[in-house]
């Protein structure tokens, strides 16, 4: 199994090496724009949230997965969890907020061991889309983890997994030898309990990554391919496709500099930007929570230790009008929201 | 000139030609976007058979733009490495069928 960035001691798990490393060579010497200068020319600088309707928390880095491109550079040896104290302070800004989506990741969220007891408080306080992010294969990791699909039915949850393809060969490259295997299986209990079936209220989407240095191809027609597949092969079924981008930061920007496809990542994510896509990044109605409670624009902004401009950074200070008033951190990897008809946690935007 | 003919670079200044030819390279590029649409073969079909073509004609440009585009679409190098088989049985095809030119000439030729 791989080992994360900071169990390697590499140079990337220094976000400001990251960071140095968007900001200079083609983007310093003028080959590119710099997404600053590039939203300038449509007049979107600096970029301002709408409102504050998605509250996305990272319950910890901790994965049983160590998958090529993951931007949060997870994995077992990762110990950042999130305590049960800075999930009751989210618990009451919930009650507070207009916040529509709770949207739980990591890591493989589940490995939280107050996960549940979260997910329990949560629910009685009522969202109206309570997105829990499983990586699929903890369903079947551990015995004390198989009643996860029955979990996740008697509270609502919508559950959103990731599937880079539906072939083994293709998924196991990018998240694992034997994840492909262990998926299907974990997709078939969440059908036989009810998700993904036509007509459902039980919704089960999956996530699309590009598994290599290219962006994904048209969403609809990929779940049109996904679908067809996945029934025919499995006898499996889903509700929705989200294609998303793989952001140049972290281990994916770790693997496109190993293999020398940088600079042609980030040509091709320039070419393909898309200024009616920036009016809708997930940054605009999204605010990020940390295993540690620290808020940020995105999830990717949270792993580049980007916290929000304003005077409300932690969750035990949490004041919406605030962090509806401030300007959005951006870099170079935003490029990676805007290219095509964009990316979002949700999928396309434009 | 260049010390090689060809330079992966170029290709994305393919668009370039319309500036020397304005009708004839907008109506190409026009033509050429209708192609590849969903139609009675679906986008993915079309790129594969793209992508065959591309090693018919042995242009690196095509094959370049078409192995990136049929990875976009989720097809697999399974896929992409029979469609070259399929332009290599028609090209080999091809050559061994005129075989068939050279033994009637020859038994003409011959008592």
């Amino acid at each position: 199994m791989l080992k994360s960035l900071q169990a390697t001691d590499s140079p990337l798990s220094n976000t400001q090496k990251q960071l140095d490393i968007l900001s200079n060579g083609i983007f310093k010497d003028g080959s590119l724009d710099t997404f600053a200068a590039k939203i300038k020319k449509t007049n979107q600088f600096p970029l301002r949230p709408k409102k504050i309707e998605i509250l996305q928390i990272n319950v910890g880095y901790m994965c049983n997965q160590v998958c090529a491109h993951c931007h949060v550079d997870a994995g077992p040896d990762r110990k950042e969890i999130m305590t049960v104290e800075t999930m009751q302070q989210i618990l009451d800004v919930l009650k507070t907020t207009e916040v529509t989506t709770l949207d739980l990741t990591g890591g493989a969220p589940e490995m939280n061991p107050n996960f549940r007891w979260f997910v329990e408080e949560a629910s009685k306080i009522g969202v109206k889309d309570f997105i829990v992010r499983s990586n699929l294969t903890i369903i079947r990791a551990n015995k004390k983890y198989y009643d996860l699909p029955e979990f996740f039915k008697k509270h609502n949850i919508h559950v959103v997994s990731s599937m880079p393809h539906w072939t083994k060969g293709k998924t196991d490259i990018q998240r694992g030898d034997g994840v492909f295997d262990k998926s299907i299986k974990a997709l078939q209990e969440l059908n036989a309990v009810g998700y993904g079936m036509p007509g459902s209220g039980l919704k089960l989407d999956l996530v699309y990554n590009p598994s290599g240095a290219f962006l994904p191809g048209d969403q609809l027609s990929l779940e049109k391919d996904f679908k067809k597949a996945l029934k025919e092969d499995f006898d499996i079924q889903f509700h929705n496709l989200f294609a998303i981008t793989n952001l140049p930061i972290s281990r994916f920007l770790d693997y496109l500099i190993a293999s020398d496809n940088y600079e042609d990542y980030m040509y091709s994510l320039v070419e393909a930007y898309n200024p009616a896509a920036v009016a809708n990044v997930m940054c605009t109605n999204t605010v990020s929570v940390s295993w540690d409670g620290w808020l940020y624009d995105c999830d990717f902004n949270q792993m580049l230790d980007l916290k929000v401009a304003s005077k409300s950074k932690h969750i035990s200070s949490f004041n919406e009008a605030e962090l509806k008033d401030r300007n959005i951190i951006i870099s170079q990897h935003c490029y990676g929201c805007t290219a095509g008809a964009g990316s979002s946690c949700q999928g396309v935007v434009a | 000139m260049e010390k090689t003919y060809y330079d992966p670079a170029d290709l994305k200044k393919f668009g370039k030609i319309v500036e020397w030819s304005e009708d004839l390279g907008n109506s190409f590029f026009e033509y050429y976007g209708k192609v590849f649409q969903e139609g009675s073969l679906s986008a993915r079909e079309k790129s594969l058979i793209a992508l065959a073509v591309s090693h018919a004609v042995q242009c690196p440009y095509c094959i370049d733009a078409y192995t990136g585009d049929g990875l976009k679409r989720g097809i697999t190098k399974e896929e992409m490495m029979e469609a070259v088989h399929v332009t290599a049985a028609i090209k080999g095809g091809a050559a061994l069928v005129h075989g068939v030119q050279m033994m009637n000439k020859y038994n003409k030729l011959s008592m």
